[in-house]
């Protein structure tokens, strides 16, 4: 499993032909405290850099993109419930959505762990 | 995930290296770099309930209106008794402009020196050149550029600022005046209301800017006080039901919209003599086209500004503030509701991204106000103790 990062601080876990995707720990700390997130329904497609999720703050809605084009297998049922999760495990069990690839070849150009913390560093 | 930020010239405040040393995340507002949080805006708001909260508001305007005449040269454009403000006693009051419309929403206390104004830091030099405009030549109009302006709320705001400033405690809701701080053998005069934009007890202490820091340091080092910024300033103002310039109120609300009749004096309304009184006493008496309501939302996704609300298929209103409660534990917000649909107890639904969400109108506070008035008074039934309120936070 390899993981890829997005300039608009999105993570994207790939296994084979199918993905999980999140916010990164840096992305859910500058939105401060989490109270709703908005996932997508499992068979909906979205596209690379393609408004995919809404997370919402105590202060302000934000888009999370699609990193890569695909199909949606599945939501995370647990943040209708506690969308704090996103705060406390953003790069685990506050995982957004799971998809599948339409096109691996999309991966190219994503940032892999050392050239997010770079680009974070440089923020 | 988006990003919002805006770059735009940025001035900065007497408490700017202050906030950052705190751990503050400063944002653009009002035209000035102010901490938007510290530790989080939900821990910063339920601090601010239980106990107290250090607010820096230096960005609002301080002006001292003075002169023969100047509580009647400003009545022309309020709507309010400021002939019959006493001595050390403050009010809530608003800026008319001729139709009657709100120009902006500010306090107004008797000091020594003249009328004592809080206005609004992003409509503040709108507000001066208003003033100007409108007000008679041999009267004073003086900003204090040179005072910061803190806010320390909460239920134990009192013990806090009275440990630092003996006397404080002496002084009800809405009452004002002048203190001398002990500042360590270097004594400030401070000028100290108890009012607030939380809901909450608590004070409102302007402060000659040059020793706004060493007044922060002492504050924020009593046990009972932590920091608070813009972020919990807007999100304890919404529960607390008080309106903020710019969102709730502008300059096509008038008070009788804004639910804020009891800023509209007796006197005034009797003589019918304040800018747009024609208008504004019918729609008082009749109600208004649209009102200022407070609404719940059934589930837990935010409704926020400018999303419509609607009763089947009619647009029956529109969102002005709307957020998270982190006292109720779930979204709340005010809206602008159509006559036939501005009342407490009715179902109508929100449309957010396509979506519709299921909100109830509910009467305001959301929170109650724990005000420490000089005479102990019931809130009303219908919610209409709005009381007054200091001025503006941030989104």
């Amino acid at each position: 499993m390899t993981r890829y990062f997005t300039d608009e601080h999105e993570w994207i876990d790939v296994d084979g032909s199918t993905a999980t995707v999140g916010i990164t720990s840096y992305a859910q700390e500058q939105l401060g405290d989490i109270v709703f997130v908005e996932v997508p329904a499992s068979g909906a497609s979205v596209s690379k850099g393609g408004e995919a999720a809404v997370v919402e703050s105590v202060k302000a809605a934000s888009d999370v993109y699609a990193p890569v084009s695909g199909t949606v297998t599945e939501g995370n049922a647990a943040l209708a419930d506690d969308p704090s999760l996103v705060n406390s495990d953003p790069e685990g069990a506050g995982w957004f959505f799971k998809l599948t690839l339409a096109d691996p070849g999309e991966l190219d150009g994503l940032m892999d762990e050392a050239g997010y913390k770079a680009f974070v560093a440089g923020l | 995930m988006s990003d919002t930020n805006n770059l735009q010239e940025v001035l900065t405040l007497p408490l700017d290296g202050w906030h950052r040393a705190k751990g503050a995340r400063m944002v653009p507002f009002a035209g000035y770099a102010m901490p938007i949080q510290y530790e989080g805006i939900m821990a910063e708001h339920l601090w601010t309930r239980e106990s107290a909260g250090l607010f820096d508001v230096s960005h609002m305007g301080q002006l001292i209106l003075s002169g023969d005449g100047a509580d009647a040269a400003l009545e022309a454009v309020t709507p309010s008794d400021l002939i019959g403000l006493k001595q050390g006693k403050q009010r809530y009051s608003m800026l008319l402009n001729e139709d009657g419309w709100i120009e902006d929403d500010m306090m107004v206390a008797r000091a020594p020196m003249g009328l004592y104004l809080v206005v609004n830091g992003s409509e503040k030099a709108k507000d001066i050149a208003f003033l100007r405009a409108h007000l008679p030549d041999h009267l004073t109009l003086t900003h204090l550029e040179d005072r910061a302006l803190l806010a320390l709320q909460g239920p134990k705001a009192v013990d806090a600022l009275a440990r630092v400033v003996p006397g404080v405690d002496r002084l009800f809701f809405m009452e004002a005046d002048s203190f001398i701080w002990a500042n360590a053998g270097d004594p400030q005069p401070l000028w100290i209301s108890r009012s607030g934009y939380t809901g909450e007890d608590g004070f409102e202490i302007s402060v000659p800017a040059d020793h706004a820091v060493a007044l922060a340091d002492v504050l924020a080092a009593q046990p009972e006080v932590k920091p608070i910024g813009l972020g919990a300033r807007d999100s304890l103002r919404l529960e607390a039901g008080l309106p903020l310039y710019g969102h709730d109120l502008n300059d096509t609300t008038n008070p009788a919209m804004a639910d804020l009749g009891f800023a509209v004096a007796k006197r005034r309304r009797e003589a019918a003599d304040f800018p747009g009184a024609a208008s504004i006493l019918i729609e008082l008496n009749q109600g208004p086209p649209l009102t200022r309501l407070g609404f719940i939302v059934e589930g837990r996704q935010p409704v926020r500004e400018n999303v419509e609300l609607f009763d089947g298929d009619r647009s029956v209103g529109f969102v002005t503030s709307g957020g998270h409660s982190p006292c109720l534990g779930q979204p709340i917000g005010m809206a602008l509701l159509e006559e036939n649909w501005a009342k407490t107890g009715l179902t109508l639904e929100a449309e957010v991204r396509g979506k519709r969400v299921p909100v109830k109108t509910v009467p305001m506070p959301f929170v109650p106000h724990r005000y420490h008035r000089a005479i102990s008074r019931q809130a009303k039934p219908d919610g209409s103790d709005i009381a007054p309120h200091q001025t503006k936070g941030a989104k």
